[in-house]
């Protein structure tokens, strides 16, 4: 039963926050190449800077005394940070996409202008935060919460932390919030209309322009509740969320670009996958250990642990070969 | 204003430039900076055929430099005697013939439709001689690499060959992986191809970072040999320890300039003969080429392999000068990004814009580290003296300026020269 344990913690919680943030990041990616047709690659950047509007807020909130009984103050920030990063990305809309589609230009070119947002943000954090790391918890504890098994015999706990427990929460909100946004609402109805054809959208009345802001508005939100959830789960660095934009992106294409709910199935499938692929899978069976023919070796992983990154990316190659659009039968330029 | 006209002023600007940043920071320094350069324009110009001649978005540039440099420290890196006389080789040889008959196997599946097997079946053999593959490979390719970096001598050294051929054989082992990254992925579209690439290039990252057996990893391989005379060698010649280092840059200076002559003068003549314009002609509807019996996929798998070539070929000269193989080192931002800037700016499609943007990139990203100090510290004096306080930490600060003026040039060149500074001529014959 130990082993069972260790494998719950090590692959099953860990898969679920590590899918959470593959989830609400990817998202983002899916919305944008759904409404505005291009990969958006500048998201990652979106998410730590996200991260980085929380820490702020954190730091004056703690500066001007404000302390939170329960929950982390980075958490307790997190609208707030969250309405600040969708402004944020709205004036990057404005600034750097709008005047390009407005010439026309392919989507292309505003992959290579995402690129160019990508350097600037990252150029910006590094320049005011330098290129350290940062915790959201220098001056509270991160909460360990254990639970006890109640059978004969165990001895691990399950355990977790206050802040991936609280992700969790806040992912299922986001979710469902989101799917009654897009089903319910009027607003809603016209994003997905216009996802799936613009130009009929655009003939329907429906203001297009209006949308492409909601749109940013959405994305801006959930990249900040992504990284700050990443954030608060490992630490605060300006490479935080580039290093796994690769992994998001899996994630969206995995599940059909542009449909969010196959960007959350493709994010918490990469994330279980990464998980399971790094366990060592010879602790679960230890306790055959004197039954088996053979010796059992000291780690049976699937792959080293310095390639997790490399199980994403395969993932991705092998639903690309097998059925080109994702999952779900995403959209294509 | 013709384009012939503008490019010999942009590059007479260009010259003026170098001399200025020569002249403030001295002649050793910028000796340097033009060996890297030449090297980056090497590197350009395989990323300009990609995607200014057949319009491939390859993100994966550094990975592939990766490979070069992986490939001269094997070939000019001198033998490592301890490795050789150990278990080590017979271990890699097995390791060897394991990866061999897993591919025979994978091979033998794919064709499992002649022994009769079909359909879902097929799959499912195929699926299994994968996994079967794998796992032969990794229970001969562990304990191979642990008893190397053990006992076998850390790692597998290197042949002590010429360091140009080990730049050769860069260029070869970059196309090698390029055919097989590009028989994958150039079924893609373009934006799925830049997401695979840049995996791929993830992928290559993380084999030679944790390959400590062959490339020692993190741990670095130093120092990689010169194929010119080292300063050190000049200084016992009886040159002043200032001139040797100056000397020594200009001798190896000439070889890139004779190696990036060659290869524009190639790259140059293929624009101009038919494969250029077949190659242009998918470029801008691959339908329309298609329709006119143009074979697209193999088209582009040839243009994938021939960028890397030049690649994995400036990808090793830029390890050789260094001296220096760090897999760790290696930053998309720092090797795929400011390419992509190089070939933007300078004019994809065009071989004099994709080394004009090299040259001025490359410049202006190693002179915005000084320059950012420069302005900092003359900010930091002047709010020291109204009573602010000054910046602190200004060095590191100014240091990460240059990805921030990378960006901010992308996103001006995108907006008001969206076809490069020395933009592609259409040549229209009457």
């Amino acid at each position: 039963m130990n082993e069972l344990i260790f494998f719950f913690n090590n692959v099953m919680i860990a898969g679920v926050v590590l899918g959470s943030i593959y989830a609400v990041g990817a998202i983002g990616v899916t919305l944008i190449f759904g409404i505005l047709r291009f990969a958006h690659f500048a998201h990652g950047d979106m998410m730590t800077m996200g991260a980085f509007v929380a820490f702020l807020l954190m730091t004056a909130f703690q500066a001007m005394g404000f302390t939170t009984p329960f929950l982390p103050t980075g958490f307790v920030v997190l609208p707030i940070a969250m309405v600040f990063t969708a402004i944020i990305a709205l004036g990057i809309d404005k600034g750097f996409y709008a005047p390009l589609r407005a010439r026309g230009a392919r989507p292309v070119t505003l992959l290579i202008a995402s690129i160019g947002v990508t350097l600037i943000i990252q150029g910006l954090i590094r320049l005011f935060f330098g290129s350290g790391t940062w915790s959201f918890f220098e001056t509270e504890q991160k909460q360990l919460i254990r639970i006890p098994v109640p059978l004969e015999g165990v001895t691990r706990t399950i355990n977790f932390t206050q802040p991936q427990l609280l992700m969790i929460v806040a992912t299922i909100i986001a979710v469902v919030a989101l799917h009654l946004f897009l089903t319910r609402s009027r607003l809603g109805k016209a994003m997905r209309a216009m996802a799936d054809n613009a130009d009929l959208a655009q003939v329907s009345g429906i203001n297009t322009k209006l949308v492409v802001r909601v749109t940013w508005i959405i994305a801006g939100g959930l990249a900040a509740m992504a990284g700050t959830m990443l954030a608060l789960d490992v630490n605060l660095k300006p490479d935080l969320a580039f290093n796994i934009v690769l992994p998001i992106f899996a994630a969206a294409i995995v599940g059909g670009l542009g449909k969010p709910f196959g960007a959350i199935a493709g994010g918490y499938l990469i994330g279980f996958a990464e998980t399971a692929a790094i366990f060592n899978w010879s602790v679960l069976a230890r306790p055959f250990a004197g039954s088996l023919p053979f010796e059992l070796p000291a780690t049976v992983a699937i792959v080293p642990t310095e390639y997790k990154l490399t199980v994403a990316f395969v993932i991705l190659v092998v639903v690309l070969l097998w059925r080109p659009t994702g999952i779900f039968k995403g959209a294509s330029t | 204003m013709s384009v012939a006209r503008r490019s010999l002023l942009l590059f007479a600007g260009l010259f003026v430039l170098f001399v200025v940043v020569g002249w403030a920071l001295g002649a050793a320094n910028i000796s340097l900076l033009l060996v890297q350069s030449f090297a980056y324009a090497l590197v350009a110009l395989g990323l300009n055929i990609q995607w200014g001649y057949g319009g491939l978005f390859n993100f994966g540039i550094m990975g592939m430099l990766m490979l070069g440099g992986a490939a001269v420290t094997f070939i000019s890196y001198p033998v490592n005697a301890q490795f050789w006389g150990s278990e080590g080789p017979l271990m890699l040889g097995k390791a060897l013939m394991a990866l061999l008959a897993g591919f025979l196997l994978i091979w033998g599946a794919r064709r499992a439709d002649r022994l009769g097997i079909k359909g879902k079946w097929k799959s499912f053999v195929t699926v299994l001689a994968w996994i079967v593959a794998y796992i032969v490979y990794r229970s001969q390719i562990d304990p191979a690499a642990a008893y190397i970096e053990s006992a076998g001598g850390g790692w597998v050294g290197g042949l002590g060959l010429h360091p140009v051929l080990g730049w050769l054989f860069g260029g070869v082992l970059a196309a090698g992986v390029a055919y097989v990254v590009g028989k994958i992925c150039l079924g893609l579209r373009t934006d799925y191809l830049a997401i695979a690439t840049i995996g791929i290039s993830e992928i290559i990252r993380a084999l030679l970072k944790n390959m400590d057996w062959l490339t020692r990893g993190t741990l670095t391989v130093s120092p990689i040999p010169w194929p010119t005379p080292l300063p050190q060698d000049l200084q016992a010649q009886g040159v002043s320890i200032a001139d040797s280092f100056i000397y020594a840059r200009l001798g190896f200076l000439a070889l890139v300039l004779i190696i990036l002559a060659i290869a524009f003068f190639l790259v140059q003549r293929a624009y101009g003969g038919p494969w250029g314009r077949m190659m242009r002609a998918i470029r801008d509807n691959h339908i329309a080429a298609a329709s006119m019996g143009k074979d697209v996929t193999r088209r582009q798998l040839e243009i994938f392999v021939l960028g890397s070539v030049l690649m994995g070929i400036g990808g090793a000269i830029l390890v050789s000068f260094q001296q220096i193989y760090d897999p760790g080192s290696y930053q998309p931002i720092n090797h795929t990004f400011l390419i992509w800037v190089m070939v933007i700016v300078g004019g994809a499609g065009n071989n004099w814009g994709a080394v004009f943007g090299a040259l001025l990139i490359y410049i202006t990203w190693m002179i915005s580290d000084p320059v950012a100090q420069a302005v900092m510290n003359a900010i930091s004096g002047w709010s020291t003296d109204i009573g602010w306080g000054g910046i602190p930490e200004i060095q590191s600060r100014a240091s990460q300026m240059r990805v921030f003026v990378l960006g901010v040039v992308i996103t001006i060149a995108l907006r008001y020269a969206p076809r490069g500074l020395i933009p592609e001529v259409v040549r229209r014959e009457a």
